[in-house]
């Protein structure tokens, strides 16, 4: 065995970001991961594709399961956020429905954060409709909310490190804790802090879940997710047989005696990616792994025009409120100085005094923000919830789901950001 | 698990690698030939992987068509490695036995801890590594482990001469 693979060196974040899951291509060289772009992989001989089906070797069979590039992708990101491996998905979504299909059954129970991302929220009830799940949702800051609502049919905990758009920031501890006085694992969504920022699994949450869509890759051109696990939770505790009993999807395979701490991940990639399909395209995974190289730069750069337009904003008059959790005197500012010591994000919203009609027009006036519906790219973005994402609801409404009529959300790019004030002083300048 | 010991002294990546690139021999103590079982498919990879494994279990005749042996004792060869799948109260017995027949390595898969027994394993010159799977360190170090996504900790830019 060659030397140069002794860990013998803890390396640093950045040495990771560029080279964890990476290593030149050992039959022509390539010093980039190449695109491999191949729905299937040719076998030695009958042996060793039976071993592979069978799980007995690790080995390539077809590009909806495993891909040489998506590998890349999923060492890369598992190795930066502390975890034991990942399993790409075609969208955070489809990597967040595959996370709970794999650990779920009927008549289980959910607790999960109110705060969470809106899609999350509409998975969610969805899925407790379609496989008779019982979600609750709690008020995520004060952890007794969560140990309130846990029940004997708890199996998991779900929060975000960063909610969306309040800002909320999670007590990743004290809320691991009480999951796991409960037997059950706490899954965080990394999405907003990246594991530059925040890991989750370092504070005691067993899964992360991640949406690369944004910042992982921060270039806005690809959509995907991906599953990271601690491999720390104990499956055998006697409340998971879907994972500690031998499987019927896998011919009896008893998924957490066999791989022991791999147990989780082997099902949710042989069965759950499997039968689901949601796999991730080798090319997406080639252009977020080009991401997550600079990840940490960008992610300092957009930390720092998120604190500088943030606390210009909270100065003005005709702003009523700027809820980023980075700004001195937030009410999680211990939280912040905890969890999230290098900044608390890019994504923050701030309510105009006007209602709407103010949000209309301030959206009007913008040249450099682009209005859409995204969030952690490299261009800073620009939304009006209640005119675009929440439009059906009436201000009640809105009010429930934390977002008031003068509601703006941002989500702060790489630019200057000088340039990023003048621009916001245009939309200002529109409300008249 | 309150009194989980110190597992770091146990999972040593240099003793996990030297051990797995100078054995030849392994003794698979437990093996089933039920292609389900966790002790077949290590048994299963290590052969592929082009290790002799010798099969110990008193309520298996043969495993992989090799004649499956009621203890260490009794192998009539000799053993670099005792990999053993049993719980770990069997643990004690199997050092003993490990040290009289001149073991070089003693390997404790997941969730077969005793650190007592380890504690005497490594006194009598023994490496030993617990709640660590053979076939998932041997996959991460020189296998391919990285094709499903695992992280392998490993971290190189050299290009690889395959063998």
């Amino acid at each position: 065995m060659s030397e140069e693979h002794r860990p013998d060196r803890e390396f640093g974040f950045h040495t990771r970001s560029i080279h964890a899951g990476a290593r030149p291509d050992p039959t022509t060289g390539a010093r980039a991961i190449p695109i491999f772009q191949t729905t299937s992989y040719v076998f030695e001989d009958p042996e060793s594709a039976a071993a592979y089906f069978n799980l007995q070797e690790y080995g390539n069979t077809y590009s909806r399961i495993m891909n040489p590039t998506v590998a890349a992708f999923e060492e890369r990101l598992s190795n930066l956020e502390g975890g034991i491996g990942a399993v790409a998905f075609a969208s955070g979504l489809a990597a967040q429905s595959s996370a709970l299909f794999t650990l779920l059954a009927p008549g289980d129970h959910v607790v999960a954060s109110a705060a969470l991302y809106g899609g999350t929220v509409t998975q969610l009830k969805h899925l407790e409709r379609k496989l008779s799940l019982d979600v609750t949702f709690v008020d995520p800051d004060r952890p007794q909310n969560w140990a309130d609502a846990v029940c004997d049919e708890t199996k998991l905990l779900f929060g975000e490190t960063i909610g969306n758009p309040g800002g909320n920031v999670l007590d990743i501890e004290a809320v691991a804790s009480i999951a796991h006085d409960a037997g059950a694992p706490l899954l965080v969504d990394n999405t907003f802090a990246t594991p530059w920022l925040c890991r989750p699994l370092d504070w005691g949450a067993d899964i992360v879940v991640h949406s690369a869509t944004k910042f992982l890759g921060g270039h806005g051109t690809s959509i995907g997710g991906a599953v990271v696990d601690a491999g720390e939770f104990d499956w055998s505790n006697g409340r998971f047989p879907i994972i500690a009993e031998p499987s019927p999807a896998y011919h009896g395979l008893a998924f957490h005696e066999t791989f022991g701490t791999y147990g989780y991940l082997m099902k949710l990639r042989a069965e759950t990616l499997r039968d689901l399909g949601g796999a991730m395209s080798p090319f997406n995974a080639f252009l977020f792994l080009q991401g997550i190289e600079t990840l940490g730069l960008r992610m300092d750069r957009h930390v720092g025009n998120a604190r500088t337009i943030a606390a210009w904003l909270a100065e003005r008059d005709d702003v009523t409120q700027v809820r980023y959790p980075g700004l001195a005197g937030s009410k999680y500012d211990g939280l912040v100085a905890k969890y999230l010591p290098r900044g608390a994000g890019a994504v923050f919203c701030f309510d105009l005094d006007g209602g709407r009609q103010a949000g209309q027009d301030f959206i009007r006036g913008v040249r450099l923000f682009s209005h859409l519906a995204n969030v952690g790219d490299a261009k800073s973005l620009i939304i009006h919830p209640a005119s675009t994402t929440h439009r059906q609801l009436n201000d009640d409404e809105l009010a429930a789901a934390g977002i008031g009529p003068g509601t703006i959300r941002l989500s702060i790019g790489l630019e200057d950001a000088q340039d990023l004030l003048w621009d916001l002083e245009q939309g200002f300048a529109q409300i008249g | 698990m309150a009194d989980t010991p110190n597992m770091e002294i146990w999972q040593d990546p240099e003793t996990i690698q030297t051990i797995l690139h100078n054995a030849r021999t392994v003794a698979v103590v437990g093996l089933s030939s039920n292609p389900l079982r966790a002790s077949n498919f290590v048994g299963f990879y290590a052969r592929r992987h082009g290790y002799r494994v010798i099969p110990v279990n008193p309520r298996e005749s043969e495993v992989f068509g090799e004649r499956s042996w009621p203890s260490l004792s009794e192998i009539p060869e000799p053993v670099d490695v005792v990999d053993v799948f049993r719980a770990p109260d069997a643990v004690p017995g199997i050092v003993e036995e490990s040290i009289a027949i001149n073991a070089k390595a003693l390997w404790l898969q997941f969730g077969v801890i005793h650190e007592e027994a380890a504690t005497q394993a490594r006194d009598a010159g023994i490496d030993v590594v617990m709640d660590r799977c053979l076939k998932i360190e041997h996959a991460r170090y020189i296998g391919r482990m990285h094709v499903l996504g695992f992280n392998t900790n490993t971290l190189s830019a050299r290009r690889e001469v395959p063998a």
